[in-house]
């Protein structure tokens, strides 16, 4: 027993310095070195500020801006998170019914236009920074309106949308999605 | 259609993959010349030396206990002390404050029972010495003891009239060295490839495009999130767990990071298979896991996918990221919960009522459906012996697994280990239900609010981790509660296990005859199913019907709560 407990203490000494220190130092060191960038979170640099991250998405309510997906934190990273409202729960249906009805108003759709599910609901991480190709495009006319694009700069931005569109990863992994601050930054410049 | 593809890709790799690493491992624990020899094999011996550990040295069931269950405490106490000294230890960019003592006596019970329970969220209680030198750690050899049980338990039910079940250190120190740690460090690097952080900066202020500040967490986050796949751990660096785009980036890295979660404890029945010397056996245990799983997938798809009558819309995206969609949250939620892997990619509260039931029941079956790495095995095992009890009494004959005769001790200890976590999940949840402690960190009102505090004590004592996320759980009773369900969860399975291994290890074994009731034919594959079923559903029908199924009754009909 008493050998045992002898081991016990050593054992754990010697995997916290095995698993606990060379292990993740090794890793950030490779990491570091194969891929710079995304191991110290995808920034964003303009003008030698940082503006975000291309993977954590932002707030975006502004007219002349893609809007991204709601978020049940307001896009602040500490702590992440959910809504965590049940499927039954009457806060989120009139939570969804509301969103529906703004975002419906705000790009001057018709009553019968589906409007994507991902921008009608928060997202796991609140964070989500993509939305479905087809949720860009409902807004493309209000976006132009508001930036007073003519007819070929409206063109010019459904053809970078569909640049921009992400397919689904080696074909069949996931789905189709555009990055929204990738896009918002892409408007600045047409 | 693209789901379909993914699906079956899915299910393919992990039918074809798992035979192999089988055999990798059974190489490994057998001590037999294998690939990672030559590279980590001055490690393993660096490791005894300094340990003390005389690795030829193989020891009786209780000696090999008392190891396991020495090193848990001396585990639990450095991680409970990181972290309520934490704001005077290094690395602590935030300067985050101690943690509370009852949060630190639920996350350190979390971490050693391989549960990685979570009452907290990462980005702003831990600082990256506790991420890494507690937690890391913990994910690492936690997932080295399941494997250590499940070893012992397959040279007891494999070997004749022996006390010797293995030297507990060297199976720790090969299930780190050899199969852990390579394939972290792989993963780890795919991870990084595909945007997971793996960085000690500090965390960055970032001024957004609309105009304002926007604090983004960072850290050594890849590397702990490999471990938490491949130990079936599951704890999330950050708040949202492998939802966070930091986590979990790309459609690739989530279906690496699932393929991660199942492989190990797949493989391991394929292991159990060599030690048996009968592919056959193991090959009847991988198809009663894959039918158990493939049943769930379908409820959960098709539960998922249905018209919700509350919100009014087919295959609601709350809790759920673009970039994985319906299928991959779902995919996710069912692998990760029959494997004790409590990592979510969408949040399982969010979910439709019978996808949440499906998880849910997953954990209330003990995670035996591949389960957690060793936890799994051990866990079916338990199950075998039960169904070869039940079928000797119906034709009549004294059981038998594998020549080894099932006496009245062994069934002692098979009922404890059911019994254990089942008496947590039922007893728990009602003492929860029945006092304002218990309610009021309840999130949802109705069913569903019952089935928040159902799928927390089920995943305490499943040692599963996921969570119906709405329940506050960092407050003195849930933390305390859920501390000893995780408790109870690991060691009542634990002790009978080793103990059956110990007195299976004694006997002989009887030669195969033309009397034999096989374990290796669909007759038993069909038995172990209804077993499984039956024992599952009767234990736990009542709590889930005033749960998730009447939730779901009423969703149909439009009502909310």
């Amino acid at each position: 027993m008493k050998t045992q407990i002898k081991i016990a203490l050593k054992y754990l000494l010697v995997m916290t310095i095995l698993t606990g220190i060379i292990y993740p130092l090794l890793m950030t060191g490779l990491a570091q070195i194969c891929y710079p960038s995304k191991a110290n979170g995808s920034l964003i640099m303009k003008d030698g500020k940082i503006i975000g991250s291309e993977l954590i998405g932002q707030k975006f309510d502004s007219s002349i801006y893609f809007w991204s997906r709601p978020s049940a934190i307001g896009y602040n990273p500490i702590p992440s998170g959910a809504s965590n409202y049940g499927p039954t729960s009457d806060t989120l249906k009139k939570q969804v019914t509301a969103r529906r009805v703004l975002f419906a108003k705000i790009n001057s759709l018709s009553d019968e236009s589906v409007i994507p599910k991902e921008m009608i609901f928060a997202s796991g991480s609140g964070l989500d920074p993509h939305i479905s190709p087809e949720a860009a495009l409902m807004q493309v006319d209000r976006i132009s309106q508001f930036r007073h694009f003519d007819i070929t700069r409206k063109e010019e931005l459904l053809k970078k949308i569909k640049d921009m569109t992400q397919a689904p990863q080696f074909l069949y992994l996931g789905e189709p999605r555009v990055n929204v601050l990738m896009l918002n930054l892409m408007l600045n410049k047409i | 259609m693209n789901e379909a593809i993914q699906l079956i890709l899915f299910m393919v790799l992990l039918a074809v993959l798992s035979p192999l690493l089988g055999s990798y491992m059974a190489k490994v624990f057998m001590d037999e010349k294998h690939l990672m020899k030559p590279v980590f094999g001055w490690l393993e011996k660096l490791v005894y030396r300094i340990s003390g550990i005389k690795s030829g040295d193989e020891t009786d069931w209780k000696t090999y206990l008392f190891g396991i269950l020495i090193f848990n405490l001396f585990g639990f106490v450095l991680l409970f002390l990181l972290q309520v000294f934490q704001s005077w230890l290094p690395l602590n960019n935030e300067k985050l404050p101690n943690v509370s003592w009852h949060l630190a006596f639920n996350t350190a019970m979390s971490f050693t029972t391989n549960t990685n329970w979570q009452s907290y969220s990462g980005e702003n209680t831990l600082s990256y010495l506790v991420q890494m030198l507690g937690l890391t750690v913990q994910n690492f050899v936690s997932a080295a003891t399941g494997i250590a049980v499940a070893l012992a338990l397959m040279r007891g039910l494999t070997r004749k009239t022996t006390d010797a079940l293995g030297n507990f250190w060297a199976d720790m120190t090969r299930s780190v060295l050899y199969v852990l740690l390579p394939l972290s460090i792989i993963l780890t690097i795919a991870l990084v490839g595909q945007g997971a952080v793996q960085t000690f900066s500090h965390y960055v202020n970032a001024t957004t495009l609309q105009g304002s500040v926007q604090v983004i967490p960072l850290g050594p986050a890849a590397s702990q999130i490999a471990i938490k796949q491949l130990g079936t751990n599951g704890g999330g660096f950050f708040n949202a767990n492998s939802a966070h785009p930091f986590e979990n980036p790309t459609p690739f890295s989530n279906f690496l990071e699932l393929f991660a979660i199942i492989i190990i404890s797949a493989g391991l029945v394929f292991t159990f298979g060599h030690y048996m010397k009968s592919k056959r056996q193991a090959r009847a245990i991988f198809i009663t896991m894959f039918i158990l799983f493939s049943i769930g997938l379908a409820i959960s798809l098709w539960a998922e996918y249905s018209h919700n009558n509350v919100l009014n819309v087919s295959g609601a995206m709350e809790g759920k990221e673009t970039r994985f969609g319906v299928m991959n949250s779902v995919l996710w939620s069912v692998t990760s919960t029959v494997t004790s892997n409590g990592s979510v990619n969408a949040m399982i509260d969010s979910l439709s009522p019978l996808t949440g039931l499906v998880a849910m029941f997953n954990l209330m079956l003990g995670e035996i459906i591949f389960g957690g790495v060793g936890s799994g095995l051990y866990g079916i095992i338990i199950f075998i012996i039960l169904t070869v009890f039940i079928a000797g009494l119906m034709v009549g004959r004294t059981p038998e697994y594998l020549g080894k005769k099932v006496e009245a001790f062994e069934m002692k200890m098979v009922i404890l280990a059911i019994l254990a976590p089942s008496i947590v999940i039922k007893l728990f949840s009602a003492i929860a239900c029945s006092v304002p402690a218990g309610l009021s960190s309840l999130n949802n009102a109705g069913p569903h609010g019952l089935s928040e505090i159902l799928y927390a004590f089920s995943s305490a004592a499943g040692n599963n981790g996921s969570a119906f996320g709405g329940l506050n759980a960092n407050t003195v009773f849930y933390n305390l509660m859920i501390g000893f369900g995780m408790l109870i969860g690991r060691f009542g399975i634990i002790i009978p296990v080793m103990a059956v291994a110990g007195s299976m290890a004694r006997k002989k074994i009887t030669p195969v005859s033309s009397g034999t009731f096989r374990t290796d034919n669909w007759l038993f594959v069909i038995l172990l199913i209804g077993v499984i079923l039956i024992v599952g559903g009767l234990t736990f029908f009542p709590p889930l019907a005033l749960g998730p199924i009447v939730e779901h009754l009423l969703m149909n009909l439009g009502v909310g709560f």
